[in-house]
């Protein structure tokens, strides 16, 4: 199990650092990047200009000009003794998800590439807590996991050139939904009405890195009635408790 | 009153950027912001605005804007193109030159061309644009469609609201010609991810000469080349990019990331731009070529505080060009109207070639 004595810290140039703990996708890796964010935000490191929490490290982006890459490299060797994961636990969200096929065009092949029936596959899908590891790829973006092992397929062979916002994607070990309109190369298995992607809210994307998502499925009358909302900017969409997340965790 | 900025024609990628919105990358908002912030603070500098004041961002060919407002004042530095104001009625041409600032009144327009030795320039005017930030930035970031004039590049028939409607008449100003030149190579630091390259991958990089490909854009540079060795693959579990990241996917060729940049990546970075040499970098045209060369932390960080203070100067560099106003009777009666342009262009292209 990686501890932060694993830790590396890596140059990417004179303006930022990689705080790295781990290579691969895990999940108790990424509580580890997740509580040294926390720590550099409570702490308020003079020159610290942002953190971008990912899957395995922390990127922690620096101003040269006030802050020397050696004092930062030694001010967060400080931070990271007796680093423990979960320091805070992430917001719990769920989100309604609409699995009918002519929202989920890949539901019928998804099911038949992993010898399982469509209401498996949603079911499947809708069972498991995700654990957002970070967001990126596109504004709002985020990579959950990890997919029930059952539904873990390589990504599409012929990506599409557009894919819907708000589309539910899987592919390897994470579960995803499209924020915006753009191309992409995973399965899409539903839709959700809830807009993650807002640029009437501040901030505008809903999830951030370290939240929990289940998704609760309704059927597709449901879902045009909720778009209506969304679209009228009257959807309403709240986290439960941190407390409820934290048993999640 | 009104106050406004009309667009007659847009240019080929014209966008309203400021120093960009740092501290969302963790939702994946890109920074973006200028490509050049060297030419964007000297704009700046030139109509009295304080630095990092939003401007518009002016790409390959330039826009041709009607002055809405009762007058403005305007001054354009970067890539070096010909400024031309345009008379109310006649339409006359009279030649403005580049990094001088100049008061145009209502009716007048501003065309300008096609730009030399640098990709960009910017327009700043004076008071700015009274248009809505988006998470305390002006700067716009098309491919999300957020920030900056509603997301987008500015078309014909846009009218930008600007903070002013009417500026006072005073002494102009003027910069000397800017030092834009590209340095010999463009210095790096090794890694994150340089293990992920084989000691020849390194060497490669390190020791050949690259040109810029037509698919670049503000996001990132394409490179063409020799191609860069993996020690192990090309993919890896996605981490952070940094300005002037240096990734490299399977095909062995080297792209680097611009203020447009994605905050996340999946391929291995070879190694980071100095953030010394971005702003040259964002001056590169496709075509041109480019070679690198690796320094320590320690001295890109010297590098930096040095080039800090130097653009921190240009505002010691001002000086007064006198009283004037386009379409002066004096001016007009003068056989000299050409000759005055300033050739900002001039020592670029001798930097050209590397």
């Amino acid at each position: 199990m990686p501890t932060a004595s694993h830790v590396r810290l890596l140059t990417s140039g004179d303006t930022a650092l990689v705080v790295e703990f781990g290579t691969g996708v895990d999940r108790h890796v990424s509580a580890l990047v997740l509580a040294l964010a926390d720590r550099i935000d409570a702490v308020g490191i003079e020159g610290i200009l942002e953190t971008v929490p990912t899957f395995r490290s922390l990127m922690v982006h620096y101003d040269p000009l006030r802050l020397r890459q050696a004092q930062l490299k030694e001010r967060l060797r400080d931070l990271l003794q007796d680093l423990h994961p979960s320091e805070t636990a992430g917001r719990l969200w769920r989100i309604p998800a609409c699995y009918d096929p002519s929202l989920g065009p890949d539901l019928e092949e998804v099911a038949r590439r992993t010898d399982l029936t469509p209401t498996e596959v949603v079911s499947l899908h809708s069972s498991e807590t995700y654990h957002v590891y970070m967001l990126g790829f596109l504004p709002g973006f985020p990579y959950m996991g990890d997919l029930p092992a059952q539904l873990v397929l390589p990504r599409r062979e012929d990506p599409r050139i557009k894919v819907p916002p708000g589309s539910l994607a899987i592919a390897m070990r994470m579960a995803a939904i499209y924020p915006l309109e753009s191309p992409g190369g995973w399965h899409l298995l539903g839709r959700t009405p809830v807009p993650i992607w807002d640029l009437r809210r501040n901030p505008p994307a809903l999830l951030m890195p370290g939240d929990k998502v289940k998704f609760d499925p309704i059927p597709l009358d449901e879902y045009d009635a909720l778009v209506a909302h969304a679209q009228a900017g009257t959807l309403r969409t709240e986290p439960e408790p941190a407390s409820a997340a934290g048993a999640a965790r | 009153m009104s106050r406004a900025l009309q667009i007659l024609s847009p240019g080929l990628l014209t966008t309203i950027q400021d120093m960009g919105r740092p501290g969302y990358q963790r939702l994946g908002i890109p920074v973006s912001g200028a490509l050049d912030p060297v030419s964007f603070t000297a704009a700046n500098l030139l109509v009295g605005n304080p630095p990092g004041t939003a401007a518009l961002e002016i790409a390959y060919q330039g826009p041709t804007i009607r002055i809405a407002a009762e007058s403005v004042r305007m001054a354009y530095a970067g890539g070096g193109a010909t400024i031309e104001a345009l008379h109310a009625e006649s339409g006359a041409a009279e030649r403005i030159p580049v990094l001088q600032s100049r008061r145009l009144v209502k009716g007048q327009s501003l065309r300008i061309g096609a730009l030399s030795g640098s990709t960009v320039g910017y327009l700043a005017i004076e008071g700015g644009f009274d248009v809505p930030p988006f998470l305390s930035s002006l700067s716009t970031y098309t491919r999300g469609g957020f920030g900056g004039w509603r997301g987008r590049a500015l078309a014909a028939g846009d009218a930008l609201l600007l903070q002013r409607s009417s500026v006072d008449e005073h002494d102009e100003s003027m910069l000397p010609p800017l030092d834009l030149k590209l340095p010999r190579r463009f210095r790096v630091v090794l890694g994150p991810q340089d293990d992920h390259f084989t000691e020849r991958g390194v060497r490669t990089f390190l020791e050949s000469e690259y040109t810029v490909t037509p698919a670049s854009d503000r996001m990132g540079m394409r490179l063409e080349g020799p191609q860069l060795e993996h020690a192990d693959g090309y993919n890896i579990v996605s981490d952070g990019i940094a300005p002037g990241s240096i990734q490299v996917p399977g095909n062995g060729l080297p792209i680097i990331l611009l203020a447009d940049r994605q905050t996340t990546g999946g391929y291995p970075k070879l190694a980071t731009v100095i953030s010394t040499d971005l702003a040259a970098l964002g001056r590169l045209a496709p075509g041109a070529r480019l070679a690198f060369e690796a320094v320590g932390i320690e001295q890109a960080e010297d590098l930096r505080i040095a080039f800090a203070a130097e653009l921190a100067s240009l505002a010691d560099k001002i000086r007064p060009a006198g009283r004037v106003a386009a379409f002066d009777e004096t001016k007009l009666m003068s056989a000299n109207l050409v000759s005055g342009v300033v050739h900002a262009c001039e020592p670029e292209q001798r930097s050209q070639a590397i």
